[in-house]
């Protein structure tokens, strides 16, 4: 069980520095990159049957006990989050190695790509408050170097507010740190379930709040979302898949821990929550819809998703948080595949400017094909993986009387459809237009289409499968309400 | 002592806060310096007053928490690696605008001044 809790965060670690050892053999790097990730994905799909099964483990670094050591726990949203995680960083990495551009121009990509991927496991899998900030650090060190790869001017412009603003939100967690610390004399988070729970109201909402600003920021949550739309498209296609599907929701799952754990549900500040999901996708969708490029429209859809996933939090119930859940999951997998889409479309039409775009569905059915089914998923449309996610939540905050913010997210969901079928039209629809001929089908276009293809087929699986997903999401739920068996496992009685 | 410092650290911050909310990147950099300077005193403070040495004897009651001096060097060491990142970013920048400030985001100005959305129909 050691070994399954820390691989994921040694192994990728192990093959960045192989890798830049390996610097001048890109086909020696691309095996150790791929080979890496297969065991990490194989290691966190046992990881997810364990822990489902036997419940949460921990592990002690060092051998120091719970409250003063580092302690990394895998509970079921852990692994959850690991395995999805794990597979989108597989797929994309192929669709990389497929594409001309950003992995063949820099001998750094794959070192740091594995660093990222340490640094998102390390973020999932950790049980400190402390740890936390260093797997932040790792995960944003990495994506800095990954965004402006490449150097071009308009990547150093966008890149640089997006090194600034998570700066500054590093420089407010760690605030908040010296905070809690200073409250508590703590940061464990099993610990701290007691501990803040003692600390008179105004001081833990001071926190509460402290904590949801700094996930806030890089969750792209309403106010905090201006750098998102700005940073996320000039980057290269993979680099920019990734960041899509997985580092905002590693916000969304630092914003989940911390209040499940910390904060008990008798102690929220009220509707903050809910009324901070509702603003996040409207503004995200009225975002969206003003958008002319297509990659731009698709970072405007990540923050209005990302109300979808705080709104099942909001409800703070059980149907609530299952639902949540099992809207992340479908939401990393379906916006990774978008931004591949997107990539594809940039690749065969030489722009993903939406005015310049016709007739890609008579040029290019598969990718037609390829677009439609995560987009209409996207939206909600009934029987894909989003339908199934967005019933979960509707039927949550049903079932918890929270009426306005229902109509709010059926609302944007329509929105999101017409935003959608905005790229539909122009850019599939139409006469076929005269764009420059895409690159001569090689080897590379099959791997870059077939793990698009790969990642649609896992989203309509979802939809597939979304019963025994639910009752999955269910179970997480249920030890997210009551983490009794987390902090027993954590501190050991 | 400890009113001295809480002093230094909220006018570190103020000062880091100010700087960062400028235009020119070379200010933003200081200004993230100073901020982090400020919540790093404010991360030592967090452990309470001072004390002996940690592991220097044989009496623990006396010593000071190691916890957070253990916290501020790794987000000393942390701080330093993202602000020489920031730095080599500064001068990629004004190796390729010639200027030393960040600009708006071009799309969404160009969004935003628009005189209407050109739908695929009024185009020739």
């Amino acid at each position: 069980m050691t070994a399954l809790i820390s691989l994921p965060i040694l192994l990728p670690l192990f093959g960045a520095a192989l890798a830049i050892g390996l610097g001048r053999w890109r086909i020696a790097q691309r095996l150790v990159s791929i080979s890496t990730l297969t065991t990490v994905t194989a290691t966190s799909v046992a990881l997810l049957i364990r822990v489902d099964h036997d419940g949460a483990a921990a592990v002690h670094a060092g051998g120091w006990r719970a409250p003063i050591g580092i302690t990394l726990v895998a509970d079921r949203l852990a692994a959850i989050m690991l395995l999805v995680a794990c597979l989108m960083l597989l797929a994309v990495l192929v669709f990389a190695v497929g594409q001309p551009g950003a992995e063949r121009q820099h001998v750094g990509f794959h070192p740091v790509y594995l660093i990222l991927t340490a640094g998102i496991a390390m973020a999932f899998l950790t049980g400190d408050l402390f740890n936390l900030f260093v797997a932040f650090e790792v995960t944003l060190m990495a994506s800095y170097v990954l965004i402006t790869l490449g150097g071009r001017p308009d990547q150093i412009r966008s890149g640089m507010t997006y090194v600034v603003i998570s700066l500054i939100a590093s420089t407010i967690f760690l605030l908040s740190l010296a905070f809690v610390y200073a409250a508590t004399g703590s940061v464990n988070l099993a610990d701290l379930h007691t501990k803040i729970a003692a600390l008179p109201d105004g001081v833990r909402s001071g926190l509460a709040v402290l904590l949801i600003v700094v996930f806030g920021i890089k969750a792209a949550l309403f106010p905090l979302f201006f750098w998102l739309p700005d940073s996320y498209p000039t980057a290269p296609t993979p680099v920019t898949a990734v960041f899509a599907g997985l580092l905002t929701k590693v916000g969304v799952y630092a914003i989940i821990r911390t209040q499940t754990v910390l904060f008990p549900p008798d102690t929220q500040p009220g509707h903050l929550l809910l009324i901070v999901a509702g603003l996040t996708m409207v503004v995200g969708v009225f975002g969206a819809i003003t958008q002319n490029d297509i990659k731009r429209i698709l970072s405007f859809h990540i923050i209005s998703q990302i109300g979808y996933m705080i709104m099942g939090l909001g409800l703070f119930s059980l149907a609530g948080l299952a639902g949540a859940v099992l809207y992340i999951i479908h939401h990393i997998v379906v916006k990774t595949t978008l931004f591949l889409v997107a990539g594809l479309v940039e690749q065969r039409a030489g722009t993903g400017q939406l005015a310049s775009l016709s007739g890609l569905a008579r040029a290019e059915p598969v990718l037609a094909v390829l677009f439609l089914v995560p987009a209409l998923s996207l939206a909600g449309i009934p029987p894909f993986s989003g339908f199934v996610a967005k019933l979960a939540l509707v039927d949550a905050g049903i079932g918890g009387g929270e009426y306005l913010i229902v109509a709010v997210s059926l609302a944007v969901s329509l929105l999101t459809l017409f935003s959608m079928t905005k790229i539909w039209s122009n850019a599939f629809w139409g006469p076929p237009a005269s764009h420059p001929a895409g690159p001569p089908r090689r080897a590379g276009l099959a791997l870059m289409t077939g793990s698009t293809a790969a990642l649609v087929a896992l989203s309509i699986a979802i939809a597939l499968w979304a019963g025994p997903l639910y009752a999955l999401s269910e179970r997480t739920a249920a030890d997210l309400i009551n983490p009794t068996s987390y902090i027993e496992t954590v501190l050991g009685r | 002592m400890t009113v001295l410092l809480v002093i230094v650290a909220g006018a570190l911050c103020a000062c880091g806060t100010y700087l960062v909310l400028g235009r020119q990147l070379s200010r933003v950099v200081i200004g993230i310096g100073l901020l982090g300077h400020g919540v790093n005193i404010v991360l030592v403070l967090s452990g309470g007053d001072g004390g002996d040495p940690a592991f220097a004897g044989d009496d623990p009651s006396g010593f000071a928490d190691p916890l957070p001096q253990a916290f501020v060097l790794t987000a000393i060491v942390i701080t330093f690696g993202v602000i020489a990142f920031l730095l080599t970013l500064a001068y990629r920048s004004w190796l390729v605008t010639a200027d030393d400030e960040v600009e708006d985001d071009v799309e969404d100005r160009r969004i935003a001044t628009r005189p209407h959305t050109p739908h695929r129909e009024n185009q020739p």
